[in-house]
């Protein structure tokens, strides 16, 4: 554990229920961010604003994973050993933790390397299923000729490409929700797109480029009265927003450790009880099985089915802690002061020359904004505030197409994290407004 | 000058500005000339040029141009190296091309080669730019652009 004197989890320093971390929180809170101390280009404080790629890391989440393999490192779930008990037990416990943390139960969250593996998970139990793998408890799963796969035009390509693979491979057709001028989801067509052919609606819960947060009760809805199952990517909603997938309803969900203060290399799968238990495996081999003969296999209930070979044990620890670190901070406060720094990064819209695309108001919206510079080119704004210290993302954050339906090649985008600062955000701002001078554009 | 006026110098910012071949051109089928046509992509962060090459039957660069989007350093790229590339022969098109791979290695320290560097003329202005691991991408993009569409007109073979 870390020795900050003042924990964020302290009750005297519970934001109010409509207050958002106060000053004193968010110093504890950047306190243990040891990265945060640092200084780059010649000495200048470290001003991160592209949490939405990767999150830091809090010492708690590094002491965790290092205490792991001091203390605990053995295979898990295997073995008579004393150690071996510890592992499983370290590795089980921070399934609990990130089941907790999202509103899940423990048997419904599946480790996997990261979201894009999960999607992928999901997609290839589709097409295991569509060639007769899992019999006939896997018959949900199965696609035929003109059967549809929905996804929208904002998502990540990482809940795109996948879907666009499982058409090609099934005969299913790809059809996708719009995205309107203020980027948020068109739903004025819902009911076209979604029908009785649908068999699949993915969406992003909250876009990585937009900021905006998809209406999931209506998107859900939809896929109900049809019959569709639905696959949520929650990457950006897990670690900044209170997420509850028993209460959203969906029947997956997909979202990554390094995104929400844990290690890279491990992520979650969630899928309702009853589906992962119908699922046809997708990867095969060592701890996924039950008995083996050199004809056949007979598999291991979900969530170890899809848990082939040897897993991302001290990651798993440490995302399980980052999911406790998130709790105790309290994911509604972190919600308000997300809400409070797109406040202040959509200012940004008074700088001449700069249009944001996303919402411009923060209802349903997350401190996630891109935008463009009249007349100067994404990585050159890019390289401009990183000379002041102030990392944002450029190019197209996985998500060409959303990008081409606004007419443009690339973005900069800032984003924030639970240890962002106003401060952070107003120097961004200085910084942007002095870009365009800077390349003389007019 | 800050490490960012050394990589935007200002000769630099002017090219992307006033870019020099920009616009296909369509290549007339003279007698004897070869013609070759590459689009490149930067993947990372989208940016795009495609370069059409005029090669005259005695191997040497009759014409350039090309169409693009992308930050000034790619843009710029491939305007400075259109401007150098143009009536030279491919040898020496080959040359510069391998000066200007070894500059952009070069960590901010350029060629400490009066001659190279007098052969690549206003394309030293990029030496900035080899202090940014991530920029040399897009300075290099055009010179791509410039090897495969000479590999397409198929006056590598016969040269
Ligand atoms: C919305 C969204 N979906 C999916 C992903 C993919 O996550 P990962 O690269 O961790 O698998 C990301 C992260 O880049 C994302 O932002």
């Amino acid at each position: 554990m870390t020795t900050t004197t003042v924990r964020p989890g302290d009750p005297a320093l519970q934001p109010a229920e409509t207050g958002s971390l106060s000053t004193t929180e968010l110093a504890a809170v950047r306190a243990d961010f040891p990265l945060l101390e640092r200084t780059v280009r010649g000495g200048q404080p470290l001003v991160y604003l592209d949490s939405a790629a990767t999150s830091q890391k809090p010492q708690v989440v590094l002491d965790t994973e290092v205490d792991f393999y001091e203390q605990r490192n053995a295979a898990v779930h295997r073995g008579a050993h004393q150690l071996a008990e510890e592992a499983t037990e370290a590795f089980e416990q921070a399934r609990a933790s990130v089941a907790a943390f999202v509103g899940a139960d423990e048997g419904e969250i599946v480790w996997q390397p990261g979201a894009t593996a999960a999607i992928n998970v999901v997609a290839y139990a589709f097409s295991n299923a569509t060639l007769g793998r899992g019999g006939e408890a896997a018959a949900r799963f199965r696609l035929a000729p003109g059967d549809e796969i929905v996804v929208t035009e904002a998502e990540h390509h990482a809940n795109l490409v996948p879907w666009q693979e499982l058409a090609a491979r099934t005969g299913a057709v790809l059809r996708w929700i719009p995205v309107g001028d203020d980027g948020r989801l068109d739903l004025t067509t819902l009911d076209e797109v979604v029908t009785e052919r649908t068999k699949v609606l993915a969406f992003g819960h909250v876009s990585n480029v937009t900021g905006a947060i998809a209406p999931v009760a209506t998107l859900v809805a939809a896929a109900k009265r049809v019959g569709a199952l639905t696959v949520l990517d929650a990457c950006q909603s897990v670690p900044n927003m209170p997420v509850d997938l028993h209460a959203l309803d969906v029947d997956f969900a997909a979202f990554s450790g390094h995104k929400m203060l844990g290690p890279t290399g491990v992520g979650a799968l969630y899928g309702r009880r009853e589906l992962l238990e119908a699922m046809p495996p997708t990867v095969t081999g060592g701890s996924m099985v039950e008995v083996v003969t050199m004809e056949t296999t007979t598999y291991a209930p979900p969530p170890q089915r899809f848990e082939a070979g040897t897993q991302m044990v001290a990651q798993a620890v440490g995302m399980g802690c980052a999911a406790q670190y998130l709790d105790e901070l309290g994911m509604a406060g972190v919600a308000r002061h997300e809400t409070e720094l797109a406040a202040e990064m959509l200012k940004i819209v008074d700088i001449p020359g700069v249009r944001v695309i996303g919402p411009l108001d923060t209802a349903d919206r997350l401190a996630v904004v891109s935008f463009v510079v009249d007349g100067v080119h994404a990585h050159d704004v890019g390289q401009v505030l990183d000379d002041k210290g102030i990392a944002v993302r450029v190019g197209h954050h996985c998500a060409q197409p959303l990008h081409r339906r606004f007419g443009v090649a690339a973005t900069a985008r800032a984003s924030a994290s639970v240890y962002t600062t106003v401060e952070e955000v107003v120097a961004f701002r200085e910084a942007l407004a002095g870009v365009r001078a800077f390349f003389g554009a007019e | 000058m800050s490490t960012l006026e050394q990589m935007y110098q200002q000769v630099i910012l002017d090219h992307a500005k006033h870019p020099v071949g920009r616009g296909l051109v369509d290549v007339a089928s003279v007698a004897g000339h070869l013609a070759g046509e590459s689009h490149q992509v930067n993947p990372t962060c989208g940016d795009e040029v495609t370069l059409r090459v005029d090669v005259t039957p005695e191997g040497s660069v009759a014409g350039v141009s090309w169409e693009g989007q992308g930050c000034s350093i790619s843009q710029a790229s491939v305007s400075v190296m259109t401007s150098l590339v143009e009536g030279a022969d491919l040898a020496e098109v080959a040359r510069l091309d391998g000066l200007f791979h070894d500059l952009m290695s070069s960590r901010g320290k350029g060629l400490d080669d009066d001659a190279a560097e007098d052969a690549l003329g206003d394309a030293t202005a990029f030496t900035g730019v080899s202090q940014y691991p991530a920029r040399i991408k897009c300075a290099l993009l055009g010179w791509a652009a410039l090897k495969d569409s000479l590999a397409r007109s198929g006056a590598l073979a016969t040269s």
